[in-house]
């Protein structure tokens, strides 16, 4: 497809949005992964499970 | 142990009511079921929207190719202020019903809300350079959302800076009806201050008539992708909160133990 | 509520209460953009009224977290929040002694640096009404954020992080007044906007402001 003289504009603006929602993602997966491990750990310390 | 004082108003509220999802533990079964279900149709609604936008879409006469930006600027720029809208919603909740979830969910949102705010400025001022000749204008609607930027960042610092959970919620949930109010007077004063270069009609949805169906039914599509992005993301990240105040309370009871 | 007003002036005017710190700040502002900007007195008299107005803005955040900080450290702020006038009141009276403090000497100082900066001279009386009636708007936000971050540890710089978006609304319509009134254009729109901002501000914020601190103290 040919899209004349803006290619690289339309090119960077999806990029440059693209890659800042999976940075917001993957962080969020992250956090998550993180936060559930922490929690499953200290349940399994004082041995009961809830959430 | 937190969380004792919404599970008791949620008993007394009877059975079937929206309050129940204010229970975390009932919050956590309904949005754990429903979450994988709500990102695959974001997935579903933005690979397809961006993907019919991006490819198969003609370039408009005024734009030209650029007209691809609005799959994502319109979408984005649309999510950032109802996300801000959201959190005022959800502290006001807060304040007034004093559930947890309602506060967490305000808290999550934030970034989420940062983070199309940014890719609203990033993507209109990545268009404004071939189409106005300029990186950065001080647009109202620009301004407005750089004013709107800060608002978040604000807004944020101050959920980082207090280190007591309750009064953070109650903190920031005054913050963000006061910082309402402002921000929309600072909207109407950015207008007051300034003539826009922004095209009002053509991108809005209001005037259907401006945008052929050809580009109005991809946006919808992106819309509808965003709106659902947003609503899997703040359901994790207020999954993830209500987890690390339950293990904040957990490591807290065994160091008392 | 008279006497808690006369004991914060008190305060602010005791040595090391940081009384004309903001003033000082005020000058060196108007000093330093001459300085980096070039001394062409058409340049300057075009970006006078900004200048003269972000120089506000920011000696008015110098004094802020003393607003409520020094009552929380010695734990007045908690005698206050208990004494028999409502803590609306008592945020009321400490954002009015902030004003005095700062904003009204603020206000008397700008023409002498309205001189300095080359405002034309029709731009003068504009400048004191707005400063007049813009700068009590700032003290009433400004105590609003000292609320906010009064029970921590840096809250200094939180505290303008805070404030300065709340302070836009204000800032646009008060230097908008000073160069429409400069350009001897009318002027009067802008500056009722300005009075609706402050006499607005001055009659909700404090209630925010005491919800915060209600908040902290809890």
């Amino acid at each position: 497809m040919d899209m004349g003289k803006y290619t690289q504009v339309v090119m960077w603006s999806y990029a440059g949005s693209i890659a800042l929602i999976l940075a917001l993602i993957v962080v969020s997966l992250w956090q998550s992964a993180r936060t559930r491990r922490a929690l499953r750990e200290v349940e399994g310390r004082i041995g009961k499970t809830d959430v | 142990m937190l969380s004792l004082a919404a599970k008791v108003v949620c008993t007394y509220r009877g059975a079937m009511s929206i309050w129940e999802y204010a229970n975390p533990k009932k919050f956590m079964q309904a949005s754990g079921t429903v979450l994988p279900w709500v990102a695959v149709l974001s997935a579903i609604c933005l690979f397809g929207g961006l993907i019919w936008g991006f490819f198969f879409t003609p370039d408009a006469i005024n734009f030209g190719a650029t007209v691809k930006i609005i799959y994502l600027h319109v979408p984005a720029a649309m999510m950032a202020i109802n996300a801000w809208a959201m959190m005022l919603v959800a502290s006001l909740i807060w304040l007034v019903r004093r559930h947890h979830v309602s506060a967490l969910a305000a808290k999550a949102a934030a970034p989420v809300g940062l983070t199309m705010t940014l890719i609203a400025l990033l993507t209109g001022a990545i268009w404004g350079q071939p189409m106005w000749g300029t990186w950065w204008a001080w647009d109202p609607r620009l301004t407005s959302f750089l004013i709107l930027t800060l608002f978040y960042l604000g807004y944020l610092a101050l959920w980082q800076a207090v280190e007591n959970p309750d009064t953070a919620a109650d903190l920031t949930s005054v913050l963000c009806i006061v910082g309402s109010v402002f921000a929309l007077l600072s909207r109407y004063a950015v207008n007051f201050w300034t003539q826009g270069l922004h095209q009002g009609a053509s991108l809005s949805l209001d005037k259907k008539e401006n945008v052929s169906d050809v580009y109005y039914l991809p946006l919808l599509l992106c819309i509808a992708g965003f709106v659902l992005l947003f609503l899997s993301l703040v359901l994790l990240r207020t999954r993830t909160e209500i987890r690390s105040r339950r293990l904040a309370a957990l490591r807290l009871r065994e160091r008392l133990a | 509520m008279i006497a808690l007003l006369i004991r914060d002036l008190r305060l602010a005017t005791r040595a090391g209460g940081g009384f004309g710190l903001g003033l000082a700040f005020f000058l060196m502002v108007a000093v330093l953009v001459p300085l980096g900007v070039g001394p062409d007195p058409v340049t300057l008299a075009k970006i006078a009224p900004g200048i003269l107005w972000v120089g506000a803005l920011l000696a008015c955040l110098l004094s802020l977290d003393r607003i409520f900080a020094l009552d929380a450290e010695d734990g007045s702020l908690e005698l206050l929040a208990t004494a028999p006038i409502p803590l609306e009141g008592v945020v009321a009276v400490k954002s009015l002694a902030h004003w005095v403090a700062t904003g009204l000497p603020l206000t008397l100082v700008a023409p002498a640096l309205g001189l300095l900066l080359n405002l034309p001279s029709t731009g003068y009386p504009w400048l004191i009404a707005a400063f007049g009636i813009g700068t009590p708007a700032l003290s009433v936000i400004g105590a609003f954020g000292a609320a906010l971050t009064v029970g921590l540890k840096r809250g200094g710089l939180l505290l303008s992080l805070l404030v300065l978006p709340l302070y836009m609304p204000t800032l646009i319509f008060g230097a908008e007044t000073v160069r429409r009134g400069a350009l001897g254009l009318d002027a009067a729109t802008p500056l009722l906007l300005l009075a609706g901002i402050s006499l607005g501000a001055a009659a909700l914020l404090p209630f925010a402001s005491a919800a915060a601190i209600r908040i902290t103290l809890r």
